[in-house]
């Protein structure tokens, strides 16, 4: 497709849309998909006919509008695409009422206020489309801005311009461990190679975060634009998405992006009418949480075990098939398509220091409004959680936010005024990993969920390296001691040197952030700790302590 | 690249000793060709290395990280310690796990004073391990007329899986299952007897370095390992 | 210098080999593919059997051992066959602390099924999940595909009671 041909297009889609005076948005990603959205999108387009208001108002499927815990969510737009009234709960019987209510008055009792801090504080730079555009068509994306970037880099950038630009933006990969992206692109640019690849870690394997699903279900094109930049400046010509199997939605929908894309030629041989050509694969992941780290999963499009090996060399000197590989996640590629759009300056104008940008948090566990917010680096970790998420519902007391899944910690009371952003997060012996941000209350026991995680290592370990083999079991057995109140002092000390060994000589990030969740809920809740061992007795009575008898025999 | 770097003469301090070396050879090769021994489980000559026993676990000066000797290229002005306090530690440890993890009696092993798991455990002074056994109940399978494979003594070094993919070419080995639970297996996980790829040729036997295969008719400490599988990587070529 | 053997015959003239076929001949029958197929074969039968797999392989030219590595390295492969209704309980750290073990707990009880497990009758299997990104519904269980959010124990045991009584 060349630039004409683009601006056509987008031509004819502004033109078609002109004849709706109103359109009707219902959130048609997983979260809301379960609270059955699909029915609420059949019965408003059955409505909307029965009514013959075909012609005026427009009913769409969108992405994710983030509070998953209200959804269904169903959102009223007039023709200039402002906002009337956002509804919550919305079930096929209330069609009736809300396309009746468009462009007059809403309907009270299902008004989902978006005033509250949980939408008015976002700054959405990732999930800008998300709850905008229909995620199943491409037209739709590129009225959005879609792919203007990529036009502009192909046209006016020379591949080392983009990778200054993304360099300038000081934007760090959203997937973990916060590697700095420019410098990245920058080795496998410099890589001397005929063949090189791009590859999405779309393995979000965290529990507790769904960002990554979100966008690729609400708005798959942008991390295919982020991916064709990031091929363009680094001289690849082939891309793979890595995507876990748990995420069908996300396949479809992916799958369905980069068919019309191929179609208007946007991927393919000699996009845009220039001699750039880039070609994009969807590979399945298949229940594998360590395929989250990059050998790993190169293994894994290679068809092979997801087992690591050692680094150096890095994927971006051999990778896939030994070629010259960059990986990024898709939060990273999704933030490209705006850096590029408007610059490297202005995204280095957002957040702190050293976290430029945005950061989208997975908000979920005992907290009112779970779902997902997209907000500054820096905001404070009390901000995010009693301002944007409401708080802890049931009057009970805050006590843990869990960051970084199973290779993070959980951050105490104490430290609810830090502004997140990676190093503060990394400084309390967390890290920010992909984002999800598991709240605990009173009601939750820290032995119980540091023997969750560890559950959830060992189970999840390779079995390659002997740390992260064996001593995730043999923690996991001391940690089981812990909960049943058996565990002696000794135990509790060799529990700290296997922390010690596997953060220290394990092969992979999977086996030395292991410990993290021990580390740090012994590190902020030793009492609970020596609760269990010294009183036999579990705070939160969550864990079933064995009678004094029963141990004796 | 390889070429490129084998052509880089590099200079590098091992415990203070100055030594030279390609930019190809791995920490553990120049260490042994100046003399240092550098503790090794995984490692065999003539195979790929795979980092997997982190048993040669050095540290490199400027970096907070470990690293497996074994699969680590020099580099320029590189300064490796292979024997502090710390690895000494930590490689004492990783054993402790290796003998909790399966059932290593070592009075009724055929391998017994040629177990290199043994050996490990004497150079590093392990007298007793402080975890617990896990005792797990695993499978010993006779079913092949020559060798027997014991799960109970697996390591899970994977020798006998690169030897048998790299040098004999018949892949009758690979691992299944994840993790703790992860096991050597011979085809579908079927008896090794049934095999239909096993060329019976023994190399995974002598490569083994406890007993979980070995020659059947052996009794306790009688079975001895050959050498030879490094000079057959050395000498293989294509022929004209 | 390596030749690649004839296209090996389907294990049965089922004809769900035929999508399994395709998606083989698809990749141009290359070994990375291998997990790809796996996913196929899964799809269409339900699970991996060991005569799928040998033909997967030799189609593919691999190793035995080596397919048989992957298919159980990967979690969502299995190599028995599932019963007639699956329900999947979400374990994910969202669900885990909102109630998920309760669940699964309950589901024990009344069936006598621990994760992982079929009932007698091959009707039921449950099974449990690493996170499916529902975190914001939490807890959730899948029943046969159909994302259920914010369950509770008596929810759980109702939708699976409907498949029982049929």
């Amino acid at each position: 497709m060349t630039a004409e041909e683009l601006n056509e297009l987008i031509e004819q889609e502004v033109e078609a849309n002109k004849l709706f005076v109103h359109s009707i948005n219902v959130c048609v990603a997983a979260g809301c998909l379960s609270s059955h959205a699909d029915q609420t999108l059949d019965a408003l387009k059955k409505e909307v006919k029965a009514k013959g208001l075909d012609k005026e108002i427009k009913v769409k499927g969108v992405g994710c509008m983030g509070l998953c815990a209200a959804g269904p969510l169903v959102e009223i737009r007039d023709a200039s695409n402002a906002a009337q009234v956002m509804y919550q709960g919305v079930q096929g019987e209330h069609a009736e009422q809300v396309v009746a209510s468009a462009g007059k008055q809403s309907v009270q009792s299902l008004v989902c206020d978006t005033s509250i801090p949980f939408f008015a504080k976002q700054v959405k730079i990732v999930l800008e489309n998300c709850g905008l555009i229909d995620p199943e068509r491409i037209e739709e994306y590129i009225v959005a801005e879609g792919y203007r970037a990529l036009q502009k880099c192909l046209q006016e950038l020379a591949p080392t311009k983009v990778v200054e630009e993304v360099t300038k933006s000081g934007l760090r990969g959203r997937g973990g461990a916060g590697f700095p992206t420019g410098l990245k692109w920058a080795t496998v640019a410099k890589a001397q190679n005929k063949q090189k690849y791009v590859i999405c870690n779309a393995d979000e394997g965290d529990p507790g975060a769904f960002m990554d699903r979100s966008v690729l279900e609400s708005d798959p094109h942008r991390v295919l634009e982020g991916m064709a930049i990031a091929a363009y400046a680094t001289g690849a010509n082939r891309g793979y998405i890595y995507c876990r199997a748990e995420y069908p939605l996300a396949v479809k929908r992916l799958k369905n992006a980069i068919k019309q894309a191929e179609r208007v030629g946007i991927l393919g041989q000699g996009i845009m009418g220039t001699t750039f050509n880039f070609t994009v694969e969807v590979r399945l992941g298949a229940g594998a949480f360590v395929c989250g780290e990059e050998t790993a999963l190169i293994h894994s499009i290679e068809g092979k075990r997801g087992t690591p090996r050692p680094r150096p060399p890095f994927p971006a000197q051999s990778g896939l098939w030994g070629c010259p590989t960059l990986i990024n996640n898709v939060e990273t590629f999704a933030n490209i398509p705006p850096i590029l759009r408007k610059g490297g300056a202005w995204f280095a104008s957002i957040g702190t220091e050293k976290s430029k940008g945005t950061k989208v948090f997975a908000l979920a566990g005992r907290v009112s409004n779970t779902g997902l917010v997209e907000v500054p680096m820096g905001m404070k970790l009390r901000e995010i959680v009693f301002s944007l998420g409401g708080g802890i519902p049931d009057g009970k007391k805050f006590k843990a936010v869990q960051t970084g899944g199973p290779s993070g910690g959980c951050i105490p009371e104490q430290f609810l005024d830090m502004e997140v952003d990676y190093d503060s997060i990394a400084k309390v012996g967390s890290i920010m990993g992909s984002g999800g941000m598991i709240i605990m209350d009173e009601t939750s026991c820290m032995v119980d969920v540091a023997k969750f995680f560890m559950e959830f290592c060992k189970s999840e370990s390779c079995g390659k390296c002997v740390p992260c083999r064996v001593g995730t079991s043999q923690m996991y057995d001391i940690l089981c001691k812990v909960t049943d109140g058996t565990a002696t002092p000794e135990e509790i000390a060799m529990l700290e040197e296997l922390c010690d060994l596997l953060k220290s000589t394990s092969l992979c990030g999977l086996g030395m952030t292991a410990p993290n969740p021990v580390l740090t809920t012994m590190k902020y809740f030793r009492n609970e700790y020596d609760a269990h061992i010294q009183g036999k007795k579990c705070p939160a009575g969550v864990c079933k302590i064995k009678a004094a008898q029963e141990v004796l025999v | 690249m390889n070429s490129t770097l084998a052509s880089q003469i590099v200079t590098l301090k091992i415990d203070g000793k100055d030594c030279g070396a390609r930019g190809d050879e791995t920490i553990l090769s120049v260490a042994r060709e100046n003399g240092i021994d550098i503790p090794t489980l995984c490692h065999y000559d003539g195979l790929t290395d795979i980092g997997a026993c982190r048993i040669c676990l050095v540290e490199v000066k400027g970096s907070p990280k470990l690293f497996a000797a074994c699969s680590t290229l020099v580099t320029e002005g590189m300064e490796v310690s292979t024997n502090s306090p710390r690895l000494q530690r930590y490689r004492k440890t990783i054993l402790e796990l290796l003998f909790s993890e399966r059932n290593h009696v070592c009075a009724v092993c055929v391998s017994n004073g040629h177990c290199e798991l043994q050996a490990m455990a004497m150079k590093l002074g392990l007298t007793h391990v402080r975890l617990p056994y896990r005792y797990p109940n695993l499978k010993v399978d006779a079913t092949h007329t020559r060798y027997v494979q014991d799960d109970n003594r697996c390591i899970l070094c994977q020798r006998c899986v690169r030897v048998c993919a790299e040098i004999e070419g018949a892949h009758v080995w690979d691992i299944m299952g994840r993790g703790i639970e992860a096991r050597a297996i011979t085809d579908l996980n079927e008896p090794w007897g049934a095999s239909t790829s096993c060329t019976s040729c023994g190399k995974c036997v002598h490569v083994c370095p406890t007993a979980a295969i070995f020659e059947k008719g052996k009794s306790a400490g009688e079975m001895v390992k050959r050498s030879f599988v490094s000079e057959l990587a050395a000498k293989r070529e294509v022929y004209e | 210098m390596s030749s690649i053997s004839a296209m090996p015959a389907p294990p049965s003239s089922d004809k769900r080999w035929k999508l399994v076929d395709a998606a083989i001949k698809r990749h141009g029958r290359a070994g990375h593919s291998l997990i790809e197929c796996l996913h196929t074969m899964q799809e269409c039968f339900g699970y991996l059997d060991e005569q799928g797999l040998k033909y997967v392989a030799t189609a593919l030219n691999l190793p035995l051992s080596k397919v048989y590595g992957v298919a159980t390295f990967y979690h969502i492969f299995s190599l028995k066959p599932q019963g007639e209704h699956t329900c999947v309980v979400c374990m994910g750290t969202a669900c885990y602390i909102k109630g998920a073990p309760q669940i699964l707990a309950a589901l024990e009880e009344k069936y006598g099924v621990k994760p992982g497990e079929t009932t007698k009758d091959n009707k039921l299997s449950v099974l449990t999940a690493r996170c499916i990104g529902s975190c914001g519904l939490a807890p959730a269980v899948v029943f046969d595909g159909d994302v259920g959010g914010k369950m509770v124990s008596s929810d759980a045991l109702k939708r699976v009671e409907k498949w029982m009584n049929i």
